[in-house]
């Protein structure tokens, strides 16, 4: 990608937020993405991130605010405005979101080619054998047994169901990832071998991504950004070494002091 | 000449909220400069600043006050000022840092750690590997060892690996903190070449060393951390 289009913001926030009644999960975000960068999200439960990944994708309206995003075309355009075929055009091809629970992303009872090859055939694609293939090229990518393409995933490890997961949305090639606590639930062995794969995979294809995670060793390995959020505010934003290495703020220096030492 | 790194007034204090907003002034007062092909180090006792100055360059701390100023890409950015990605595009290509400890990332093999920067510059995998392991042959780091993660070497070995890993590149500023502390002789030695190299190159360097010996054989100009102490 041109030097040029990579000064230009891929998703923009400006004064983003939400609140149910008097309730308010997540208020005055603003911060500007970039392609190939990625953002972690941190904070404790309740503090508000998985609300704002959910504005951020569009799969919830804020109440104040605006989120841009910009189409392949070069043009920003505010997600409340997109029209039902431009959205999907986002969901199916531009965007991937990894959740937390693979069976969340994933159809637990149809085979694991299925699953990858299904976001092709939403994008057009109708040629079988093309289709298996580039299923079964993914399925390496992501290190499982292409001789297991024909298994559903609920035969699969959890391990397994979530590398599948990645593949799915990733056989689309979009420009950017969400991804809601991807390691959460994990053991970690199989953690170490996701983060690992996912850094790697985020670099060859040098996709942005925003990654929600409460594990600031997950923000560190993954991220070059951090923004931490506190009831429902972001509080401290920065490169994520210099946050995590040089926290200012009292409830960061919690966070960080709180990380059991390796 | 231009100088590469040109620092003045730059300050750092911790503040430790959780021990009640502690102030623990850090620097404060640092002035000096570095020229292409010089290696300045910096010199003062444990605890006087020495490693917060080179994470302050390196973007890894914030700096407080004052300016960093480095050359990067042909302009002088102010460091204490940049914005992330400004920090990132420099680290990626200005700016090299070996630090004492190797953090390595799990699963991922010593010739793949070794060559992460030129392949995040864009050099192909093979010319890359062969670049890593031409330098990790000079570090005396077994052939037989490359495709393991150096997550179970030992403290010399992590740390030669991390040495080739901050050597590998071709960028203009270099930062060494304690890049000798634990090499034998004939492993010293070979840091001392691969800084002189470096020199030659037009690298400008800034180093943190103890050992006495090889502080006089890479340094050009010692700066005394101890003036700058801020806490006097």
């Amino acid at each position: 990608m041109a030097e040029q289009d990579n000064d230009q913001p891929l998703l923009l926030a400006e004064g983003l937020g939400k609140s149910y009644g008097r309730l308010t999960a997540c208020r005055d975000v603003s911060f500007a993405l970039y392609p190939g960068e990625v953002l972690a999200i941190v904070g404790e439960s309740g503090s508000g991130k998985s609300t704002l990944l959910q504005l951020l994708s569009a799969q919830l309206a804020p109440s104040a605010g605006r989120v841009s995003y910009r189409m392949r075309d070069g043009v920003m355009r505010d997600l409340a405005m997109l029209g039902e075929a431009e959205r999907r055009f986002l969901f199916r091809t531009d965007w991937g979101f990894v959740h937390q629970d693979p069976a969340q992303g994933l159809r637990m009872a149809v085979s694991a080619g299925a699953n990858v090859g299904e976001r092709l055939m939403a994008v057009g694609w109708n040629h079988y054998g093309k289709i298996r293939d580039t299923a079964s090229s993914w399925l390496e990518r992501v290190e499982l047994d292409v001789a297991r393409i024909d298994d559903a995933p609920k035969t699969y490890s959890g391990g397994m169901r979530q590398r599948l997961q990645i593949a799915r949305n990733l056989v689309t090639e979009p420009r950017l990832v969400f991804m809601d606590e991807p390691t959460g639930g994990l053991d970690v062995s199989v953690q170490a071998r996701l983060l690992d794969l996912m850094r790697t995979l985020v670099n060859e294809l040098d996709l942005a991504a925003i990654v929600v995670t409460h594990d600031l060793a997950v923000a560190r390995l993954l991220s070059h950004r951090v923004m931490v959020m506190q009831g429902g505010a972001v509080i401290e934003t920065g490169l994520t070494d210099q946050v995590l290495d040089d926290p200012r703020e009292p409830y960061t220096q919690l966070l960080v002091s709180s990380i059991l030492p390796a | 000449m231009t100088a590469m790194i040109d620092i003045a007034d730059a300050e750092k204090t911790f503040v430790m909220h959780l021990q009640g907003g502690v102030e623990l002034p850090v620097v404060r007062g640092v002035s000096f400069h570095v020229d292409p092909g010089e290696c300045v180090v910096l010199a003062g006792p444990s605890g006087a600043g020495k490693s917060s100055i080179l994470k302050m360059i390196f973007g890894n701390y914030r700096c407080d006050g004052g300016r960093i100023g480095v050359r990067h890409q042909g302009r002088e950015i102010n460091l204490a000022e940049a914005e992330p990605r400004q920090i990132l595009s420099i680290r990626r290509h200005t700016i090299g840092y070996v630090s004492q400890f190797l953090r390595a990332v799990p699963r991922v093999a010593t010739l793949d750690v070794v060559a992460e920067l030129l392949l995040a510059g864009g050099v192909a995998r093979d010319p890359a590997r062969e670049a890593a392991g031409a330098l990790l042959r000079r570090l005396n780091i077994p052939e037989r060892l490359w495709s393991l993660p150096p997550s179970t070497f030992s403290g010399g070995e992590q740390q030669r690996v991390n040495i080739a890993r901050g050597f590998i590149s071709d960028l203009p500023i270099l930062l060494l903190d304690e890049p000798t502390a634990s090499l034998d002789a004939a492993n010293r030695a070979v840091v001392v070449e691969l800084v002189n190299e470096k020199k030659r190159q037009g690298v400008a360097m800034v180093a943190i060393v103890h050992d006495d010996e090889i502080r006089h054989l890479i340094a050009d100009r010692i700066v005394d951390v101890t003036s700058f102490a801020a806490a006097a």
